[in-house]
């Protein structure tokens, strides 16, 4: 062997470390892209079978298309829907990196946007510089600390946090039930559950209402980005974020390396409820300027199904959140044009994600755009 | 190969160009939770729209709300000219309603079961005096009850809800006024406003838990008044047999929209939703639209309960002449609901 060739392996060496790894590609773009295709397919042929006809279908999906990218009020609209879902998304991304499995973000994301809003009234004499900020850390902090419960119950006892997580759900329901019954929470002249409605000073502001008053695209979209950039920051450039993955890819190796593992998870869980709250603080500072009992409406499922699309990585959630968000703006679109159910976005979505969590059956499917690898080089 | 790829090329756009509706007149309706098929508030307000299509030749087009967040989303995404006239159904979209007919006067809307104070100029509201009708189903139901319990529950605590309550428990009232019997409701106090409430419009199995607890309790007849929850209880009814357990209807003649257990209602109590829904496309299309409220009552048909059907045979005449007499005299006003 001559010099040059050792040399040329050891680059090659070299590069494949630095670089991210072609398969690593393959899985983040590649195999979510033909999920994609493969859930309109199936979205198509469960149309059909139902007894859509094919002009229908094809004018709903270039509903679809329209309702989410055809226009500035169909991208808002896309945006609003997205912030929500990426913020709570990221949240779960971190909490799985740190091989915690939340299915809790529906609780912590009803708390965290309860008391932004119970901040927001009471403290309704404060000026808008103040206000707003820290009635969204009222939410975050809100989310960190009941998310906080199921880690340290984790921590302290060994309970799993998909258990408490999903008991601690069903208590929030109740608990914003009765808290919104509350005199001093509940809205004047009503006896439904409703809350009172919060300043506009403490509101998120609307963005593009000079150009359109229809349009809803609100601050919070800042606050997304910067929570992406925080996210990505914290998991890789932080001391905390590679713990965080150490504990998450091998418990015990990253006890041995002295890690406190305690004090990781109750800090994840908690990083990752602060990202709920903050969720479900932007819902109501943003879009509903009140709390009623659904006002979380499925979001902290749908954002489990967005942190494994995004696999996980914060940009990657970011662009998850973004298409989820899209279906919803589009699936609306699509009733009103062709009356197709909005139902049917539901099951695209989890096409997608069966899809997803099954990229062995997507490579079968599609073997173009894979290299072929050789048997045992993967992983 | 080559042909078949061709022809599906062309024929997309050609079936898109025509299927594009043609019609005058576009009606669009935003549905609230529960969903437009559930056989009781959406899809009685939807039938409204439906007759329109059959008889007015408008073109009517729908979308649902899955959670209150989508009331403001789903207005906006009708916005725009599509819609000739924008229909809300139900209390709970009142703000979203206002704020949105604010944004756009000149858009024009139709909301059920709201009245703003003062009126807004593009929003005519549809309400009802649902007491009337309810106040004759309270009465029917204890003259029927074997057990001297009767049972009722909501899906929120809103006054379009309370109101059917209201009414139910007068009704038995008066007929305890009349008959020196003893006729309790369970589940609704119009003094302390106070009662059962599931809380949402969607869950049936809600709807089947509520009845159960009615019933271990003793009721005979319960009132469902949540939507789709009620077909919950209805199953429940179902199961038990109707000398056990009977349901009352809510909005449609459950009867009709929900064939399968038909015979566990004893009547219902009927909000001709369709009736306004179909009066207001009416004026809208004649130019004579304007804001303001029409109320369905028990004397213009906008209220009533649905006929007997099954349990005609099992209603005794003299209760049903009974029910004739305080038809006429909540008509005249000689009787007064709940006093007042």
């Amino acid at each position: 062997m001559s010099v040059n060739e050792s040399l040329d392996a050891a680059r090659d060496k070299l590069l494949q470390r630095a670089a991210p790894d072609r398969t690593e590609f393959e899985d983040l773009v590649i195999v979510p892209l033909f999920a994609f295709a493969v859930a309109l397919i199936l979205g198509a042929v469960t149309m059909l079978a139902t007894g859509v006809d094919l002009a229908t279908i094809g004018r709903s999906y270039v509903a679809l298309l329209v309702g989410s990218v055809g226009s500035v009020n169909a991208l808002s609209e896309t945006l609003v829907a997205a912030i929500p879902l990426v913020l709570a998304g990221l949240g779960l991304a971190l909490g799985f990196r740190a091989g915690l499995f939340n299915i809790g973000a529906e609780g912590q994301i009803l708390m965290g946007g309860l008391a932004a809003v119970i901040f927001g009234f009471t403290f309704s004499a404060l000026p808008f510089v103040i206000l707003m900020p820290l009635s969204l850390l009222a939410g975050a902090l809100t989310g960190a600390f009941y998310a906080g419960i199921a880690g340290w119950l984790r921590a302290a006892t060994g309970a799993h946090e998909v258990i408490s997580t999903i008991m601690l759900n069903l208590i929030s329901y109740r608990l914003l039930d009765y808290m919104l019954s509350l005199p001093w929470v509940q809205r004047e002249g009503r006896a439904d559950p409703v809350s009172r409605s919060v300043p506009d000073a403490a509101e998120l502001p609307r963005l593009l209402e000079w150009l359109d008053p229809n349009l809803r695209l609100h601050a919070g979209v800042f606050v997304m980005l910067l929570a992406v950039a925080f996210v990505y920051w914290l998991l890789f450039r932080t001391k905390l974020g590679f713990e965080f993955r150490a504990s998450g890819a091998s418990p015990d190796a990253a006890r041995y390396a002295g890690m406190h593992a305690s004090l990781i998870i109750v800090i994840a869980m908690a990083t990752a409820g602060a990202l709920a709250g903050l969720a479900g603080a932007n819902q109501v500072l943003g879009v509903l300027g009140r709390a009623t009992p659904g006002f979380s409406a499925g979001i902290g499922f749908d954002a489990i199904a967005v942190a494994l699309l995004g696999r996980s990585h914060p940009i990657g959630v970011l662009f998850a959140g973004l298409l989820f968000g899209a279906l919803q703006a589009g699936g609306r679109q699509m009733q009103v044009d062709a009356g197709v159910g909005i139902d049917l976005i539901g099951i695209i979505q989890a096409l997608v994600i069966v899809f997803i969590a099954a990229p062995l059956l997507v490579r079968a499917i599609f073997p173009w755009g894979f290299r072929n690898r050789q048997k045992g080089t993967h992983q | 190969m080559q042909f078949h790829r061709t022809f599906r090329r062309l024929s997309l756009p050609l079936a898109l160009f025509l299927a594009a509706p043609a019609s005058a007149f576009t009606a669009c309706q935003i549905t609230d939770t529960g969903g437009i098929d559930d056989n009781s508030f959406n899809q009685t307000a939807w039938r409204g729209v439906l007759d329109a299509e059959d008889q007015l030749g408008v073109s009517g087009r729908y979308l649902e709300s899955e959670a209150e967040t989508d009331y403001e989303a789903n207005i906006n995404s009708l916005l725009g000219g599509a819609c000739d006239i924008i229909f809300t159904i139900g209390f709970l979209l009142g703000d979203a309603t206002q704020s949105a007919a604010e944004a756009n006067p000149d858009q024009m809307f139709s909301i059920v079961d709201f009245a703003y104070d003062p009126p807004l100029p593009n929003v005519l509201g549809q309400v009802y005096a649902t007491d009337q009708a309810a106040f004759l189903a309270g009465y029917l139901a204890a003259g029927m009850t074997q057990t001297g319990i009767l049972g009722t529950f909501g899906g929120i605590n809103i006054p379009p809800v309370t109101v059917f309550m209201d009414g139910f428990v007068y009704g038995a009232e008066y007929y305890n006024d009349r008959h020196g019997t003893d006729v309790t409701v369970l589940g609704w106090s119009p003094e302390t406003r106070e009662g059962l409430f599931t809380n949402n419009f969607e869950s049936l199995d809600d709807g089947r838990a509520f009845a159960q607890n009615l019933y271990d309790e003793g009721a005979d007849i319960v009132l469902p008044v949540a939507g789709p929850v009620g077909l919950g209880s209805a199953a429940l009814a179902n199961e038990l047999g109707v000398d056990e357990l009977m349901i009352i209807g809510v909005d449609a003649d459950l009867y009709e929209t929900d064939p399968e257990r038909g015979h566990v209602y004893l009547t219902s109590v009927v909000k001709r939703m369709d009736a306004t829904v179909y009066q207001v496309i009416e004026r809208a299309m004649a130019g004579d639209f304007s804001g303001g409220v029409i109320t369905g009552t028990l004397e213009n048909g906008g209220v009533d309960i649905a006929p007997l059907h099954d349990f005609e045979a099992a209603v005794p005449a003299e209760l049903m002449a009974e029910l004739d007499e305080i038809r006429a005299g909540i008509t005249d006003g000689s009787i007064m609901i709940g006093g007042q």
